[in-house]
């Protein structure tokens, strides 16, 4: 089931969406939410520019927001008109009668009386006057007008509480947590949301109640998690095992900016978080740290990893730990700064001067976060190089259910330090372990380990500054075959669905649910295809070639126009690789691939 | 006087240093050698972090930890890494470039924050390592390779911006003057927070005698002044000149002269909370008024890293956790079971 809130920017309709998700995961739901906001922090009210939408999907065997929502709530008709185009033909949708007046519909730009034809509205229309409602709940209270009608948000969360069948106490609590420090507003709120319950109660004439199935999940306890937190959390798991504070060095970029929101807080647990003045001195000191000794991080977007190429190229050379995360968000320049696309991956491969590589990984879903946060702080620190973590603004503002793991599922991290022993032999920076070729780690401070690191080439024996042509080319051979050698130390590359499949379908990162619900609808269907999602990008692998050649169809599916089936490409040459793309700012829906694949299939 | 641990020596990094016979540079790796040991401060815990020009391969010549970094970002290099390890001495170099253009803006950021560093900006008013053009420290109309006619552009004066960035510590020395540089290294390093040391440095090659007017050896002693805490602004060869306050302004008198006495001369003081007078100090050229050399301010303030250190800690004494775990299910979760 699938619902959708619209409003102005200023309505709170994340707010009113989140709370209603995570009561809906507190009952034992599955969800996943897709938050579709403007970039304008506050557009002119009632304006097509300022709509702000919140998505979420509840049920069992839930993997995406959902293509389409069963139920669209519109506060304005801005809203309703931008969000028609996301409910399902015969969906219901409840507008606030009450700002559907002549005024309101010409600033929307409608030209008619008669909104709902004007834009071929195919639902069951439920006007409800929640303006007034509202100001009849809150008429006892002294609130002025302006706060009164900030709380419109809880009536139209509490019909919808009534209309899922969900317990508004639950609802009521997480409220309650929000204005801890505001009491009187708390009670305005709470008592405006049971006015919306009630109101559905007592008008059910026109739609029925929806009953959601549940799914029985592995026991523990749960939390709703975004993937920017998980993001967060997962980076301070990896500092736990590895023994290695955290710093994060940052500077404020949408849609990142909530990890470095989420790390400031974490003080709690020890971390260093440094807002910075620019993402240049964000990676730079992260690369300090690094040097200091600490799990270091930088975090940002698709413009802040273009500024931050320099730096990484030094921590390349340099041969430090550094994890860089790249939130991915419509480019190219400033772009889409608050839709999603998948981008960067050519610039998190290639963006750097010089032979450079480093290690790239994305992560798959809001959860997924933590697991490929944590991967690439284990990386960068057992194998001394920077690791870019791919998410994306879909995935990073998202969140879905998540059981909170027990301290000894995730494995020990282990620092590849020098040891004491090596001080009597002549110990110099840049040697390495024969096989992995990774150099060891001294920590400033540590008596009888002085060495200098810098940006210029090194001799292989010596460490000191050299501009031997043969020595450099050996460097440049370390420095790959370091980065390659992680290939060995990450899992392989799992096939899902239907096992007899001749179709190949293959995404990366963030797709990861729209790509598995396409597959899982195509197998009941009796289509024969399989999936693949990368999370390990740069290396691949071990054995993605062999997976590649054991299908007929090999199809890439990737919100760019073809940056992976391209690095794929070229790395398989004699693989047909096919392609579905999409550069809208927006995930797929599940039909546009379904839709490809089944294209494509039939062409042969 | 108590007896050092450490020698010039013990600093010295086994690297050919490759500087132009005849640069600055020399003479200020030799004073900071020198320093170091005087500071006391083993070589382990010691950090030199550069950017990229001529003064900025400077760590690679110092036995202690070190880190030759990109163009511009030593500062925010240094930053982290103060930030990350409290307990060691850090040492940014950087010149008149590194530090006043590309990577300007983290300069004056880093003064802002008030981050624990000694930073050494060698200024030789000239891009040595890319062969002679001019930089933000070159006087209007300078002709270098890059400006054939002249510059058509006003320098920054770097003690201008380290007051404008609320510095709490600026001092100047001359690549000549060893006695001093050593003295402003050791001030420099003694004060908590950043301590910005301006030398004044002579590039052989591109930009030779730049700083003649105020070095050369028959008016140096006419022309600068060695300001010291405490006492009495006096210079000249004999000492026979000191500065007197004049209005809103300073003056340069003789002793003895218009009815001036040693009385009427300012004495110094480098620990005074506003900076008002410091930037009339620090502005003095040697033109109308002889060119500040020494510690010229020198305030206490709170530091950068030490308040992050310290706030992490308040904050985890008060309602922090043991691990990550904790906190989550510290929050809003449900069980399943």
């Amino acid at each position: 089931m699938v619902v959708r809130f619209s409003g102005d920017s200023g309505d709170g309709m994340q707010l009113a969406g989140n709370i209603f998700s995570n009561v809906s995961a507190g009952v034992g739901n599955q969800i996943s939410t897709f938050p579709d906001y403007p970039a304008e922090v506050r557009a002119p009210q009632g304006t097509l520019s300022g709509v702000s939408g919140f998505q979420v999907h509840i049920g069992k065997g839930v993997y995406t927001p959902g293509d389409k929502a069963d139920v669209l709530v519109s506060m304005n008709p801005a809203a309703l008109k931008t969000n028609a185009k996301f409910l399902k033909p015969g969906g219901v949708a409840i507008v606030d009668i009450d700002s559907f007046k002549k005024a309101d519909l010409t600033k929307a730009l409608y030209q008619t009386d008669d909104p709902y034809k004007e834009i071929g509205l195919d639902a069951q229309v439920v006007e409800v006057p929640m303006t007034s409602m509202v100001k009849a709940a809150l008429a006892d209270t002294s609130l002025d007008l302006k706060s009164i009608m900030k709380c419109k948000n809880m009536f139209a969360l509490g019909l919808i509480c009534w209309l899922f069948d969900r317990p508004i106490d639950s609802a009521k609590n997480l409220l309650k947590n929000k204005f801890s420090k505001k009491p009187a507003i708390f009670e305005a709120n709470a008592k405006v949301m049971q006015a919306g319950f009630d109101y559905g109660n007592n008008i059910q004439a026109s739609v029925s109640t929806y009953r959601i199935e549940s799914e029985s999940i592995r026991p523990g306890y749960y939390t709703d998690v975004n993937g920017n937190t998980a993001t967060a959390w997962g980076l301070i798991m990896a500092s736990e095992k590895s023994g290695r504070p955290l710093f994060l060095g940052s500077y404020p970029i949408t849609p990142a900016t909530d990890i470095l929101h989420e790390l400031a807080k974490r003080k709690d647990l020890g971390v260093k978080a440094c807002q910075m003045e620019d993402e240049i001195s964000g990676v730079c000191s992260a690369i300090g740290a690094a040097f200091a000794g600490d799990l270091a991080v930088t975090s940002t977007s698709g413009p802040g990893l273009a500024l931050k190429s320099e730096g990484i190229g030094l921590a390349v050379m340099a041969e430090l730990p550094l994890v860089i995360i790249d939130v991915q968000r419509g480019g190219p320049s400033t772009g889409l700064p608050t839709k999603t696309e998948q981008t960067d991956l050519m610039q998190a491969l290639y963006g750097r001067n010089g032979e450079s590589p480093i290690v790239v990984l994305a992560a798959a879903s809001p959860t997924d976060c933590f697991d490929m946060a944590f991967e690439a702080a284990r990386i960068a620190i057992e194998h001394m190089t920077p690791v870019i973590l791919l998410t994306d603004a879909f995935i990073a503002n998202g969140s879905s259910a998540w059981r909170i793991p027990e301290n000894d599922e995730y494995p020990e991290i282990h620092p590849h330090f020098v040891r004491p022993e090596m001080k009597n032999t002549n110990w110099r920076p840049y040697y390495r372990d024969d096989e992995s070729k990774v150099r060891y780690w001294a920590i400033p401070g540590t008596e009888g380990f002085m060495h200098r690191l810098g940006g210029l080439e090194k001799d292989s024996v010596t460490s000191a500054i050299s501009t031997d042509p043969v020595n450099h080319e050996k460097m440049v051979l370390a420095r790959k075959a370091k980065v390659d050698n992680v290939a060995k130390d990450i899992p392989l590359l799992q096939v899902q669905g239907d096992l007899d499949a001749d179709t190949l379908l293959i995404g990366w990162g963030g797709t990861y649910g729209h790509l598995l619900t396409a597959v899982n609808k195509l197998n009941a269907e009796g289509k024969k295809v399989a999936l693949a999602q990368f999370r390990y990008i740069s290396p691949l692998p071990v054995n993605t070639a062999s997976v590649l050649k054991r299908f007929k169809n090999v199809i890439v599916a990737e919100l760019n126009t073809g940056q992976f089936a391209d690095y794929l490409q070229a790395k398989n040459p004699g693989v047909i690789i096919r392609r579905i793309n999409k550069i809208q700012g927006q995930p797929f829906l599940v039909k546009e691939i379904t839709d490809g694949v089944i294209k494509i299939m039939e062409e042969k | 006087m108590e007896e050092q641990k450490y020698t010039a020596a013990d600093f010295k990094s086994d690297q050919y240093v490759r500087w132009c016979p005849g640069c600055g540079d020399h003479a200020i790796l030799a004073v900071l050698h020198k320093a170091m040991a005087e500071i006391g401060v083993p070589p382990y815990m010691t950090a030199v972090i550069s950017g990229i020009g001529c003064s900025s391969r400077l760590p690679y010549y110092m036995n202690t930890y070190g880190f030759h970094t990109i163009h511009g970002r030593g500062g925010a290099v240094a930053t982290g890494f103060k930030v990350a390890n409290p307990a060691m001495t850090v040492w940014q170099v950087a010149g008149d470039g590194d530090g006043l253009a590309i990577g300007g803006n983290h300069f004056i950021h880093e003064v802002r924050r008030n981050v624990d560093l000694n930073l050494l900006l060698l200024n030789n008013k000239i891009y040595g390592l890319t062969k002679g053009q001019y930089s933000p420290t070159s006087d209007r109309g300078f002709v270098s390779k890059s400006s054939p006619y002249g510059t058509t552009e006003d320098p920054f004066i770097p003690a201008e911006l380290v007051f404008g960035a609320r510095g709490t510590f600026f001092a100047r020395s001359i690549d000549v003057e060893l006695k001093v540089s050593q003295e402003v290294m050791v001030a420099a390093a003694r004060h908590k927070g950043t301590s910005v040391v301006e030398l004044l440095q002579n590039c052989v090659i591109f930009n030779n005698g730049i700083h003649n007017f105020i070095t050369d050896k028959e008016n140096r002693a006419d022309r600068t002044i060695h300001l010291v805490h405490g006492e009495k602004m006096l210079f000249g060869k004999n000492m026979e000149k000191g500065i007197v306050q004049d209005g809103f302004g300073l003056k340069a008198v003789e002793l003895g002269k218009d009815g001036y006495t040693i009385d009427d001369v300012l004495v110094h003081d480098a620990h005074c909370k506003t900076n008002f007078l410091h930037q009339q100090l620090a502005m003095m050229d040697g033109h109308n008024l002889p060119l500040a050399i020494g510690v010229i301010r020198d305030v206490e303030s709170l530091s950068y890293e030490a308040e992050v250190d310290k706030q992490a800690k308040e904050v985890q004494e008060h309602k922090g956790f043991k691990c990550l775990r904790d906190m989550i299910l510290a929050g809003q979760t449900w069980q399943v079971k």
